[in-house]
């Protein structure tokens, strides 16, 4: 017998993230690092812990050893209690046959046994792909008051990037009465962020009704939302302030982790009532030699310092050599950057040598042709040879061999 | 060692009047040090990295400080089904911890209730990375009753009773002088020993019947030649916390990257309370070197040749060098200071300057505005 829990969280960690390349070829989105000790997972279920929601399945299905290992328990989350917690839900067999989570609505379909064993009143969908911080209690009162059946989060986007996204149309008591998917002339700019409320009596009926309906992607937004709002159900959105970043693409992952040194942005992670966890890595304190230069970076535990770092974060354990530069540049766990070697705007993922004085990416103003300049991106576990040249906007997923 | 027979017994509380102003709200195991740790840390981890999984903690006074860094003893893995950490405050009189061969009688029933054959013991004083694997495998090829751990070093000026051996060619203890007054380089006490539990309860028994109270004299002294004692030389880096001085130099010699690697060994990594600190963040104009820092700062200033902890501020225009600075203290703006000791949660308001002298380090205490 579980107690009741008036509200689950479910969270959507099965995609692959395919336009984040190499950085996700051994790993889900959701367990790509960020921020210098996080993993993108780390939000929402902080976000979780925070708005006192006890249950939250994670729902699993591209590369998960990573993500599985380090949800582990879910001790750093403080999800790990007797009867409630966080659960790895991964496909699984059938009497009826196997099947892979189909969509977004499949996968919450797919475990209905997990949700209904807590009796819960209410179910929120998140998304493992996005960086916020969101008291999702609130949204929660917001959708009672309204006695909704769905309640869909939004956020305010610049009219110019709103055909982007899902946009969602209200009537002045903030209920939709359209959604409109990357509309070429959007008539509000109201962008779906991905978060949804559901009264689970609702929701249950509608996946269930769903997974029988011939041709259905079995998808949130393209099936079982548009059918809920034909049949005039209660729909709401509800207007999110604050900083949310979809790090879906390379560009805005680099852009996401340098917002966290801009002070004028509104992500604070220092914020103690309203902290982000994550499972800490056992490693001495950072150290920055004499021959070093740091300015407007961040830099984790067990990094040791001897080159120049501007602009930059440094995940655990990297070594930046005497005479190294890494500027505007993302630097995953127990990378080292040897002597001489210059890394700018760049992602170089976990455990990758840079060699003596090769030259990874460059700085836009250093190149004339500003279509051929972007993010360079370096795979993980990797050696880049001494010498060796990565151009702007390249993804490097073999070793690099020495230039002589 | 694993799978084992080893069992751990950590005096937290000892040595503590020697560092009085550290010790004044918290005991010595849970003095901060190296930018992130507390001194227990370091016994703490040196057992369970050696697969001790069942740690006996003494402590006597001024304890909260120390159980809420050790919680049920997750962040060391001795959260355990099966044995773990074990706090062991006095029953009831801090009287019956009055000296070590009181504290041993007065927790015999826990020692009587282990079933491990040997223990380790250690005090919180000695910062030290040391493989107890390998003191056990000598231990058991002298077939030794009781293992000493020591130092061969100029005794440290301010040491308590201290304990000096001397050895036969086999390494076997022939000597042991308590307290003596010796120049020159000697094979010290560590104060770590390794020694058969049923032996251990033995010897406190036959203390307690004659009423002769001194560990040192009456156990280690007395009974060596009635022993197999012999000694186990611990070669690594290892300074002997007696003075506030000392416990700036150890965390000084931080910076040096040999002692880092030593103390930090990867393969046997120092476990600690974890926070959730974000990383430090180190801001425009800001200017930092030779200096050891913890997660969670955020620095606009300069820093040279210090020790910061987590969640350090330091403000704009401000100088810090050759300070210890503890975790979550706020340094405001153009502030100046050298040769600081400034202890947890302490505000130092804009425009201060505080100096000490290299050999004389001023100390700042907890939660003080300056």
């Amino acid at each position: 017998m579980y107690p009741k829990q008036e509200v689950v969280a479910m969270l959507l960690a099965g995609g692959q993230g395919s336009r984040l390349g190499v950085l996700t070829q051994k790993l889900a989105k959701p367990a790509v690092p960020f921020g210098g000790k996080y993993r993108i997972i780390d939000f929402p279920l902080s976000n979780c812990v925070n708005s006192g929601i006890e249950a939250v399945g994670v729902l699993t299905q591209y590369q998960p050893l990573v993500l599985n290992e380090y949800i582990g328990s879910g001790q750093p989350w403080d999800l790990d209690s007797m009867n409630s917690g966080v659960r790895v839900l991964s496909p699984y067999q059938q009497i009826k046959g196997t099947d892979w989570y189909k969509g977004t609505a499949n996968a919450i379909y797919q475990n209905i046994n997990y949700i209904d064993r807590y009796n819960p009143d209410y179910v929120v969908i998140l998304s493992g792909d996005h960086i916020y911080k969101m008291d999702y209690s609130k949204m929660i009162a917001f959708h009672k008051e309204n006695n909704a059946d769905c309640t869909i989060a939004v956020i305010d986007v610049p009219l110019a990037e709103a055909s982007r996204f899902g946009i969602m149309n209200t009537n002045p008591d903030g209920s939709i009465y359209e959604f409109e998917e990357k509309p070429e002339h959007p008539k509000s700019t109201n962008a779906s962020m991905g978060i949804y409320v559901f009264s689970w009596n609702k929701l249950r009926k509608y996946l269930i009704e769903d997974e029988d309906t011939v041709g259905s992607e079995h998808d949130f937004g393209k099936d079982v939302l548009p059918k809920m709002l034909d049949d005039g159900q209660r729909m709401f959105a509800y207007q999110f302030q604050g900083y949310w970043k979809d790090v879906g693409t390379i560009d805005s992952l680099w852009e996401s982790n340098m917002d966290l040194l801009d002070p004028n942005v509104p992500l604070d992670l220092s914020d103690e009532s309203w902290k982000i966890y994550s499972r800490n890595p056992v490693v001495p304190p950072q150290y920055i030699a004499e021959s070093a230069d740091v300015q407007n970076s961040m830099i984790a535990d067990g990094c040791d310092i001897s080159g120049s770092v501007d602009f930059s974060v440094l995940f655990s354990n990297v070594v930046v050599k005497p005479g190294a530069v890494v500027q505007d540049s993302i630097i995953m766990p127990g990378c080292v950057i040897e002597e001489g070697a210059v890394v700018q705007y760049a992602i170089v993922s976990e455990n990758t040598v840079i060699g003596k004085n090769a030259v990874i990416g460059a700085r836009p103003e250093d190149i004339e042709d500003k279509d051929k300049w972007g993010i360079a991106v370096i795979g993980d576990n990797l050696k880049i040879g001494a010498g060796a040249k990565v151009a702007p906007k390249e993804m490097i997923a073999k070793d690099i061999e020495e230039v002589k | 060692m694993r799978g084992n027979n080893v069992m751990g017994i950590i005096f937290s509380n000892l040595h503590e009047n020697l560092i009085s102003q550290l010790t004044e709200l918290r005991t010595m195991g849970a003095v901060p040090f190296g930018g992130r740790y507390r001194l227990i840390d370091f016994p703490l981890s040196n057992m369970v990295n050696s697969g001790i999984n069942k740690v006996g903690v003494i402590t006597k006074s001024n304890y909260q400080s120390l159980t809420d860094h050790l919680g049920a003893g997750k962040a060391w893995d001795l959260s355990r089904q099966r044995n773990g950490l074990f706090i062991l405050p006095p029953f009831m009189d801090p009287a019956d911890y009055a000296n070590r061969v009181k504290t041993f009688n007065a927790i015999m029933p826990f020692l009587k209730n282990s079933s491990e054959e040997y223990v380790v013991i250690s005090d919180c004083d000695v910062i030290c990375n040391i493989d107890f694997q390998k003191v056990f495998e000598k231990h058991l090829e002298n077939n030794a009753d009781i293992t000493v751990v020591y130092k061969r070093d100029q005794l440290p000026a301010k040491i308590q009773n201290p304990t000096v051996f001397s050895f036969d060619n086999k390494g076997r203890v022939n000597d042991v002088l308590v307290d003596p007054a010796i120049s020159g380089s000697c094979s010290f006490y560590l104060n770590i020993m390794l020694i058969k539990r049923e032996l251990l309860m033995e010897l406190v028994n036959k203390c307690i019947g004659k009423n002769t109270m001194s560990f040192k004299r009456d156990i280690i002294q007395a009974e060596y030649k009635n022993l197999n004692m012999y000694g186990y030389e611990f070669k690594g880096f290892s300074p002997v916390i007696t003075t506030v001085s000392d416990y700036f130099n150890a965390n000084m010699s931080l910076k040096n990257p040999d002692v880092r690697a030593d103390l930090f060994n990867s393969e046997r990594p120092i476990y600690t309370k974890v926070r959730d600190d974000m990383p430090t963040k180190y801001g425009l104009g800001s200017k930092v070197s030779n200096s050891l820092i913890g997660n969670g700062c955020n620095i606009e200033g300069e820093v040279d040749n210090c020790v910061l902890f987590k969640g350090v501020h330091i403000g704009k225009g401000t100088k810090v060098s050759n300070c210890v600075i503890m975790q979550d203290t706020k340094v405001g703006a153009n502030c100046n200071l050298s040769y600081v000791i400034v202890d947890k949660d302490v505000i130092i308001r804009d425009g201060k300057t505080l100096a000490g002298q290299p050999s004389y380090p001023v100390y700042i205490s907890k939660l003080s505005v300056v």
